[in-house]
C-alpha cells in the first residue's frame, strides 16, 4: 500500500535505512546491481518487520534503462531514498578520466537521471518524498577527494533546486549529508570515533528528518558546525591546509 | 585498530575482518595462529582480544522464525537487543538473558551466559537448539544436543576457542506482556539475604544488588529484586534513547569514599516494595546508561566474579566480603545471585550456589586485593567467570573447571589450539 523506493540498497546505510523504514510499517523496493544478492537481505527485513519486501536490479551508470525501471515497479513508491555513492580514488581520477567520470556519473548524473524521472511522476501525482544522501566532502573542496566532492556538491545544488521546483506541489525533497559513517566505503580508514555514525544513526536521523518534513539534514548533527566552520575559512588559508 | 573490552582494560592493537566478508574472510584467516571472534565486546576483560579478530556484528541478517514453536534462525551477529526490539510486541522474549540486551548471540553461545532466572532456566544453551561452527580449516559443522554433541558442549562457554559460530536457532519463550510485576525485599545482613533468595526460590526472576562496603552487623546487607511477567495483555515495548556518559571521568572521581556513599545512599533510599517495572529497568538497568564503564576513568576497571557451591556460599561470602569491606575497594555494582545446577558444557560459568559480581577500578594494590580474594574463592570450592575476566592465573583458573583437559583435548584434536586464541586463552592456557 505504502511503498518506499530505496536505490544503492546494497550499501551500508540503505541497509539500515530499509530496515528502520520497515520497523515504521513501511513495504520496500529494494533496487541495486547484483540484485540476486539482495534476497538475505530482503528475508531478514520481512522477518524482522512482517512487511513485504521486493527487489530488482538498477545499475545508475545505465541511464537508458532508468526509465523503464522505474515505468516496471509493481507499484508507484510513495517515497525514494538514494544511497547510491562512488568514492573512488582521487589520485587516479586526476590522471584518469574514466575514473572521474565514473565518480561523477555514480554520485551525480547517474542519481538524478532517475531522480528526475520520480520527480516528474511524483509532481503529477502531488505527493511523494525523495530523499538524496549526498555528502559534507561536497561542502567544500579539498585534495584528498574533491572530484568526490564536486560530484556530491552538484548533487546537494541539484537537490535544492528540485526542492525550489516542487515547493508549490506536496513533494518533499531532503539533503542528507553525512559527515563519518562507520560502512564499508570507509572500511579501514582511521576515523575518529566521536565523529563517526553507525548506519543505523544515519538511518534513524534519516526517517526522522523525512518525517518532519526537514529540508537539510547532516549526520551526526555536529557536522553542521563543523561544516560552518570549515566553510567559513577564508580561501587564502584553506588553500595552504590539510584537512 | 585499537580494541578492548568493556572494562577498557586491557587494550591491543589488532587486525580485523568483518564475518559477512565470506571468501575474503577464508583467505584472511587462512595463514594466521592469532585469531578471535569478536562480538560486541560486552565481555569486560580480554576473551574476545587477539592480535587477529573476526568482527562478527556485520553478520546479522534475522535467518526464519516460526510463529507456531517461537524457533528463530539468526546469524550470530544479531544483537539480543534486535530480537528483542522486533519480537516482544509480537509476545516473545529470551528464554535467558542476561544483564545487558547489547551482546551479539554469538557472544551469548560463547560465554554460555545466565540471568536472573538461572536457578530455573539455565543457561543460554538451554534455549540454543542449534548453531553452524567454523572449524580451523573453514569447514562447516551444525551442532546440536544430537549432532557433534561434544563440539557443541565445548562451544557452548567456550569462549570462541572452538571456532567461529556463524549462525544459531534459538527457542524464544511466549510472554503476555512486556512488563514485570517486580518486589524489592531489603535485608539488614548476610543472613536475611540468604533467607531471602531462598525463600523466593520460586520465582522465576531474582538477582541481588549487595553493598560491598557495609561492615560489621551491616555486612551482606542489600536488596533483592524478584519478579514475574504480567500477563496484562500489554506488550508495547519501545527502548528510549539514552544519555550516555559523554567522557572518561578523571581517575580520582571514584574512590572508597564515594562509592561508600553512594551505596549507602541507594541503600537507604530503597524500601521494601511491589510495583510494575519495564522490561528495561528490570533486566537492563545498566543499558540506560550509554557508555556507563566511562565513570571509571582512562585506565579501565576488571570486573570479578566468581561462583561458590551452595554449601560453602555463606561462610565464602561472609569472608571475602570482609576482605573487600576492610580494603575499602568495592565497587557500585556488587550483584549476587542463587544460580542452579551445573550444565554438560566443559567450560560453562555457574554450579549450583551463590555467585557474586563486582567491579574493582584499575589502581594500585587491586590486584593484589583480587589475588587475595581468588584463594578464598578456591578454598571454598568455587571458579571464575572468564567472560568477566582480564587477569585470573592458569592455575586458579583450572583449579575451578574440572572438564579443562577434555576442553584441552578438543582443541587440539581439531587443530583448534593453532588458530583461535585469545590474550586471555594463552593466559589460562586453555
Ligand atoms: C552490563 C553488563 C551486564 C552483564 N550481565 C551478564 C549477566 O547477567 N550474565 C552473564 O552471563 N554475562 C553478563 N555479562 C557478560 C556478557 O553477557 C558476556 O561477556 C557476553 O559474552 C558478551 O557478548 P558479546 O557479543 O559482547 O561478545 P564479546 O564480548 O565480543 O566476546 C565474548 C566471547 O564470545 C566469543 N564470541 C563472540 N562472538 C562469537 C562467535 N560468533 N563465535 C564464536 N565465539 C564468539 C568471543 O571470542 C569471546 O570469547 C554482562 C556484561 C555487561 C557489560
Ligand atoms: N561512509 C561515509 O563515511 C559516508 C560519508 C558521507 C556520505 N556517504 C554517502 O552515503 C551513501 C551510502 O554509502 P555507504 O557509506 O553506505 O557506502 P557503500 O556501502 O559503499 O554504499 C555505496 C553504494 O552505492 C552503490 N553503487 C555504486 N555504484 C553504483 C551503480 N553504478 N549502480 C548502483 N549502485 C551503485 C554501491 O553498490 P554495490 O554494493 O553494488 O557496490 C553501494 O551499495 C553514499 O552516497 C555515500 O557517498 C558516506
Amino acid at each position: 500500500m505504502s511503498m518506499v523506493l530505496i536505490v544503492g540498497a546494497r550499501s551500508d546505510i540503505a541497509k539500515a535505512v530499509a530496515r528502520k523504514y520497515a520497523g515504521e510499517g513501511y513495504d520496500l523496493y529494494l533496487a541495486a546491481r547484483q540484485a540476486e544478492s539482495l534476497q538475505e537481505l530482503a528475508a531478514d527485513i520481512e522477518i524482522r518487520s512482517q512487511r513485504k519486501v521486493a527487489f530488482g536490479e538498477l545499475d545508475i551508470l545505465d541511464f537508458e534503462s532508468h526509465q523503464k525501471f522505474y515505468e516496471s515497479l509493481p507499484e508507484k513508491p510513495i517515497g525514494v531514498i538514494s544511497a547510491v555513492g562512488y568514492l573512488g580514488s582521487q589520485e587516479e581520477a586526476q590522471t584518469s578520466f574514466d575514473e572521474a567520470q565514473k565518480i561523477t556519473n555514480t554520485n551525480y548524473l547517474g542519481i538524478t537521471s532517475l531522480f528526475d524521472t520520480i520527480a516528474n511522476d511524483f509532481e503529477s501525482r502531488g505527493s511523494g518524498f525523495m530523499v538524496g544522501i549526498s555528502s559534507v566532502a561536497g561542502d567544500r573542496g579539498r585534495k584528498s577527494n574533491y572530484c568526490y566532492g564536486a560530484a556530491k556538491a552538484a548533487f546537494s545544488v541539484y537537490l535544492s533546486g528540485l526542492r525550489n521546483r516542487l515547493n508549490d506541489t506536496n513533494v518533499q525533497v531532503l539533503t542528507v549529508k553525512p559527515g563519518f559513517v562507520a560502512t564499508s566505503m570507509t572500511e579501514g580508514m582511521d576515523l575518529p570515533a566521536k565523529l563517526t555514525a553507525q548506519p543505523e544513526q544515519v538511518a534513524d536521523d534519516i526517517f526522522h528528518a523525512q518525517q518532519k518534513g526537514k529540508n537539510v539534514i547532516y549526520s551526526k548533527w555536529i557536522w553542521r558546525w563543523i561544516m560552518l566552520i570549515i566553510k567559513h575559512i577564508p580561501e587564502w588559508r584553506f588553500k595552504g591546509m590539510s584537512l | 585498530m585499537n580494541l578492548s573490552g568493556w572494562g577498557n582494560y586491557p587494550q591491543i592493537d589488532s587486525e580485523s575482518i568483518g564475518l559477512d566478508k565470506k571468501q575474503a574472510l577464508l583467505d584472511w584467516i587462512d595463514d594466521k595462529d592469532e585469531v578471535i571472534a569478536f562480538g560486541n565486546g560486552r565481555s569486560y576483560g580480554d576473551s574476545a582480544l587477539s592480535q587477529h579478530v573476526v568482527l562478527c556484528r556485520p553478520h546479522n541478517y534475522f535467518l526464519g522464525f516460526d510463529e507456531v514453536s517461537g524457533l528463530l534462525h539468526v546469524q550470530a551477529g544479531v544483537l539480543l537487543s534486535e530480537i528483542l526490539e522486533v519480537f516482544v510486541k509480537r509476545g516473545w522474549f529470551l528464554e535467558v538473558t542476561p544483564g545487558t540486551r547489547l551482546i551479539t548471540v554469538g557472544g551469548a553461545i560463547a560465554s554460555d551466559v545466565h540471568g536472573k532466572n538461572h536457578h530455573q532456566a539455565g543457561c543460554f544453551s538451554n534455549s540454543v537448539k542449534s548453531f553452524q561452527l567454523m572449524l580451523p580449516d573453514g569447514k562447516i559443522v551444525n551442532c546440536s544436543q544430537s549432532e557433534n554433541h561434544e563440539l557443541f558442549n565445548a562451544t557452548c562457554g567456550g569462549m570462541g576457542l572452538t571456532g567461529i559460530i556463524l549462525d544459531a536457532e534459538i527457542s524464544l519463550t511466549k510472554i503476555n506482556s512486556a512488563f514485570i510485576d517486580q518486589q524489592t525485599i531489603k535485608t539488614a545482613n548476610l543472613r536475611e539475604t540468604f533467607e531471602a533468595f531462598e525463600k523466593y526460590q520460586d520465582v522465576t526472576y531474582s538477582v541481588a544488588w549487595m553493598d560491598c562496603l557495609a561492615r560489621g552487623d551491616n555486612l551482606g546487607r542489600g536488596l533483592l529484586m524478584v519478579g514475574e511477567f504480567c500477563d496484562d495483555g500489554n506488550l508495547y515495548y519501545q527502548v528510549k534513547r539514552k544519555p550516555g556518559v559523554p567522557f572518561s571521568f578523571p581517575g580520582f572521581a571514584l574512590n572508597s569514599w564515594s562509592i561508600r556513599a553512594f551505596n549507602a545512599l541507594y541503600y537507604g533510599r530503597a524500601s521494601a516494595s511491589r510495583q510494575k517495572v519495564d522490561i528495561e529497568s528490570f533486566f537492563y538497568p545498566l543499558d540506560a546508561i550509554a557508555d556507563w564503564n566511562r565513570i571509571y576513568g582512562r585506565k579501565g576497571f576488571v570486573q570479578y566474579q566468581f561462583v561458590l557451591p551452595r554449601a560453602s556460599s555463606f561462610e565464602g561470602l561472609r569472608e571475602i566480603l570482609k576482605v573487600i569491606s576492610d580494603e575499602g575497594k568495592g565497587s557500585f555494582l556488587a550483584v549476587l545471585k542463587l544460580c542452579g545446577a551445573e550444565n554438560e558444557n566443559l567450560l560453562s560459568f555457574p554450579l549450583e550456589g551463590y555467585s557474586l559480581a563486582l567491579d574493582f577500578k584499575i589502581e594500585p594494590g587491586v590486584f593484589d586485593l583480587i589475588n587475595l580474594l581468588d584463594q578464598r574463592v578456591l578454598h571454598h570450592g568455587g571458579r571464575i567467570y572468564l567472560a568477566k575476566d582480564a587477569r585470573v592465573s592458569q592455575a586458579v583458573f583450572e583449579k575451578g573447571y574440572a572438564s579443562v583437559d577434555q576442553f584441552r583435548d578438543i582443541r587440539q584434536h581439531y587443530k583448534m589450539n593453532h588458530k583461535f586464541n585469545s590474550l586471555q586463552s594463552r593466559r589460562v592456557g586453555i
